[in-house]
């Protein structure tokens, strides 16, 4: 009988575990550990999510984007698959709302004492065994729809990287800046 | 006599939008930002969440049926193991323990007070609930390919197309579904 190795050397695991202590500190600081700040974003009642994720999307952006132009980090894409991106999105919204916690948050919402956490994590263990044992079926089926490969936005827009960042910076100020004038106005 | 004996604190009202986060969302946000560069510096790694439910139900799997698990398409390209991710969600929840301690934010409750106001003080609802959401929810992750932190964050900070379509996805999915169970 052959043993297989279940673990990574310590120091990757070492890491894996000092960087999800800062990002779990990050989220629940965030609000985004918290049922009613993650269904508000929902139901459009609390925007707290959309500020997080943009922020982070804004600054994560320009850093990595600067840093893989200077030649210093690799890119990590997923492969864009329409019908996989979109219809496994859509159904992940469905369980969203329904547990209200995400992956990331429901682990977060674990550590702040929201104890309801564990009951959507037992569900995302069984969730992803169930996907396993249809994996055959789901990536040769719909997995192969509009496959794409790694293909970025600026690509598609025929833009250039570092122009489209620029670009995609005054985008994501503007909505944020109409966010903040959108709740002062009309929201209680 | 509290409510409900399995709650530990007394549960205040709370709507959304009233309820201020610890630290400004675009200072926490901007700050995820930064922590995500140096995980692709350090460890050439994208934050990401979903992946780990993934190996860690795999290993129990392969602990219950190794072979049945073993000959899954998904466990023979992704063998089920403690990985960087695993350990990146162990690290979440004590870090955000860590932040809901020193900012006196401890809840300690299985009852979210949003979900008592609309649905009652009945505990095994919301577990069901919670429970057959996050199966769902994980299956949408693997068949989508992330999380809202792996596309959601990671895959739309590189401007992945696929990463962007997701987390559109995730919200029309998401918000449509929460208007159903909050409205009817």
């Amino acid at each position: 009988m052959n043993t297989v190795s279940i673990t990574k050397p310590v120091r990757t695991l070492g890491q894996g575990l000092f960087f999800g202590l800062l990002f779990g500190f990050l989220l629940q600081k965030g609000g985004v550990a918290k049922f009613e700040v993650l269904m508000g974003v929902l139901l459009l009642k609390d925007f707290t999510v959309i500020k997080v994720i943009l922020s982070a999307i804004l600054v994560g952006m320009l850093g990595i984007g600067w840093l893989h132009h200077q030649g210093k980090v690799e890119l990590k894409l997923k492969p864009t698959r329409l019908a996989s991106n979109s219809i496994g999105g859509l159904i992940f919204g469905v369980g969203f709302a329904l547990s209200a916690y995400c992956p990331g948050t429901g682990a977060a919402a674990l550590g702040q004492g929201n104890f309801d956490a564990l009951a959507v994590i037992l569900g995302m263990l069984c969730g992803s065994y169930i996907y396993a044992c249809f994996s055959d079926r789901i990536e040769n089926s719909i997995g192969i729809l509009g496959d794409k490969g790694k293909i970025r936005l600026p690509e598609v827009f025929r833009v250039p990287p570092l122009r489209f960042m620029v670009l995609m910076s005054f985008l994501i100020i503007a909505f944020l800046v109409t966010l903040e004038w959108v709740e002062g106005s009309f929201l209680p | 006599m509290p409510p409900y004996p399995f709650i530990a604190q007394v549960t205040e009202t709370v709507n959304p939008g009233t309820l201020p986060a610890a630290w400004s969302p675009y200072l926490a946000g901007a700050l995820i930002g930064v922590l995500s560069w140096f995980t692709f510096l350090i460890s050439k790694q994208p934050l990401g969440a979903s992946g780990a439910y993934a190996k860690v139900a795999g290993l129990l799997g392969s602990a219950v049926s190794p072979r049945f698990t073993r000959r899954l398409r998904f466990y023979r390209k992704n063998p089920p193991e403690i990985n960087w991710e695993v350990m990146l969600i162990l690290g979440v929840i004590a870090g955000s323990f860590l932040a809901a301690w020193t900012g006196g934010e401890i809840s300690g409750r299985w009852l979210p007070p949003m979900w008592v106001e609309a649905f009652g003080t009945a505990v095994w609802p919301r577990l069901l609930i919670g429970f057959i959401g996050g199966a769902i929810m994980a299956l949408g992750a693997r068949i989508a390919g992330g999380c809202t932190s792996g596309h959601g964050i990671s895959g739309t900070l590189q401007l992945s197309v696929g990463s962007w379509i997701a987390l559109v996805c995730f919200f029309i999915g998401g918000a449509a579904t929460a208007f159903l169970m909050f409205n009817f």
